[in-house]
């Protein structure tokens, strides 16, 4: 897409990458995604972030539709991944630019990935401020949110925070801000998002929420580095959106995810799942051989309550069904009710492995059933009955939260 | 000496090594590692740190 005019002077001249499907290679972006970053005509032109390498030649055909590269003054670097940091060395050779800000440990991350010699590196910290002509820009590192050396930058007198990763979504369009399109799939997608990429950090999300209050900067756009921009209304819904990830209150729902071998553990699967649907609790039926396990962690986000069903395997967990729990472990969700489910042929190990790897992750475990070869009818009540004991004592959390 | 996780990063200081790099030497208890002392991954506060 060509450069677009978010704010007077400021321009979004970034890539869209539409048929991006693997983000990061660990996660699904149904959507695609972008890559945004942003020019401000002012006294010294500033490129705040820049684009996976592969778009350099986007990126510095989107810059001269504004101007001349070798007229960009000041790039400042919010985020070192290579998805926002990629096309730096070619911005550099092409802009020459006077200065190049980023953080403390985004000095180190640059000189690590791309050596940087003769680079004119300068780095700014939280409170500092750059004056760039007509505006001025301030620094607020976020550290962890969601790498060492993140950072945001806010541009006093447009009131637009450019986010870097919070705040994001993958979402390609042909549209720049969020309330353009689709607002059911746009929160599907930031809910994604979070709950892939955020979540281990929420703790941090909640200071620094806290820290940009305390700033009382007046915000009325917010631009992060994937996806849409918010204005108007949309700052307010996306504030409060992290808000309720960060805190992860328990919601109504479950996520019944599993792997089977010969369908005996499918059928506790849908038993645990008709327990907890009949005793008033929302739930999702995920197989590890249908469901990515990013869009299972999407659901286990959403989720209160969360049932992983493995059959027993060389005496322990199936493969996919260990993929998922370290998967979920790293990204470090909390506040939820679990239990653990599934059959075996001769010693069934797996059901004590889960129900330890789901202890592991401080969620509050209910003790769960197995069943030898075949479930019989009395395992499969068995099943349902412990759906319903998981459904009440994550109501009982949820009233007690 | 016990060694400490940072909450934040996930990083783990082990007093055996310490933190040369930022001037703690080797065999410096968590307890006496100055309290200006920062995470050497993320930069978070010695208080984010938690008994591993």
């Amino acid at each position: 897409m060509s450069a677009y005019e978010i704010k007077k002077d400021v321009h979004w001249v970034g890539a869209v990458d539409w048929d991006r499907r693997n983000f990061h290679g660990y996660s699904l972006s149904p959507k695609g995604t972008t890559y945004n970053a942003f020019l401000i005509k002012d006294q010294k032109n500033t490129i705040i972030d820049t684009v996976e390498d592969r778009f350099a030649g986007t990126l510095l055909c989107n810059v001269s539709q504004v101007m001349e590269p070798s007229k960009v003054d000041y790039i400042v670097v919010n985020h070192v991944e290579p998805d926002h940091s990629g096309a730096l060395p070619r911005l550099i050779e092409a802009c020459k630019p006077e200065k190049v800000f980023c953080s403390v440990m985004g000095e180190k991350a640059i000189k690590e990935y791309y050596g940087a010699d003769g680079w004119p590196l300068q780095v700014v910290k939280t409170g500092d401020s750059l004056c760039i002509g007509s505006r001025t820009l301030h620094f607020l590192e976020t550290r962890m949110l969601h790498w060492p050396d993140s950072m945001m930058t806010y541009v006093a007198e447009d009131k637009l925070l450019i986010s870097s990763d919070a705040f994001g979504q993958n979402y390609a369009s042909s549209e720049r801000f969020a309330d353009e399109v689709d607002q059911a799939e746009l929160m599907r997608q930031v809910s994604r998002y979070y709950a892939n990429i955020v979540l281990p950090y929420s703790s941090v999300t909640l200071k620094i929420l806290e820290e940009v209050g305390k700033l009382k900067w007046d915000v009325d756009m917010i631009a992060p580095d994937h996806g849409l921009v918010w204005r108007g209304a949309g700052v307010g819904t996306v504030l409060e959106a992290y808000r309720r990830f960060a805190e992860q209150k328990p919601t109504n729902q479950a996520v019944v995810f599993y792997d089977t071998m010969w369908r005996s553990t499918e059928r506790m699967a849908h038993a645990v799942a008709d327990g907890l649907a009949a005793s008033g609790t929302s739930v999702r039926i995920m197989s590890l051989k249908s469901d990515h396990h990013s869009d299972v962690m999407s659901e286990v986000f959403e989720s209160g309550a969360v049932l992983a069903g493995s059959a027993t395997h060389n005496n322990g967990v199936l493969p996919l069904v260990a993929a998922m729990l370290t998967y979920m472990k790293g990204l470090r969700p909390m506040n939820k009710v679990a239990a653990a489910f599934g059959s075996y042929g001769w010693s069934g190990e797996a059901l004590k492995h889960v129900t330890e790897m789901l202890q592991g992750m401080h969620f509050d475990v209910i003790e769960g059933v197995r069943a030898k070869n075949r479930p019989t009818h009395e395992q499969l009540k068995a099943c349902v009955e412990l759906g319903a004991t998981v459904a009440k004592a994550l109501q009982a959390k949820i009233a007690s939260s | 000496m016990d060694k400490y996780v940072c909450n934040v990063c996930g990083y783990v200081y082990d007093p055996a090594e310490g933190d040369p790099e930022n001037g703690v030497s080797p065999g410096t208890s968590f307890e006496s590692v100055p309290d200006d002392w920062v995470c050497p991954v993320c930069g978070a506060p010695k208080s984010e740190f938690t008994k591993e």
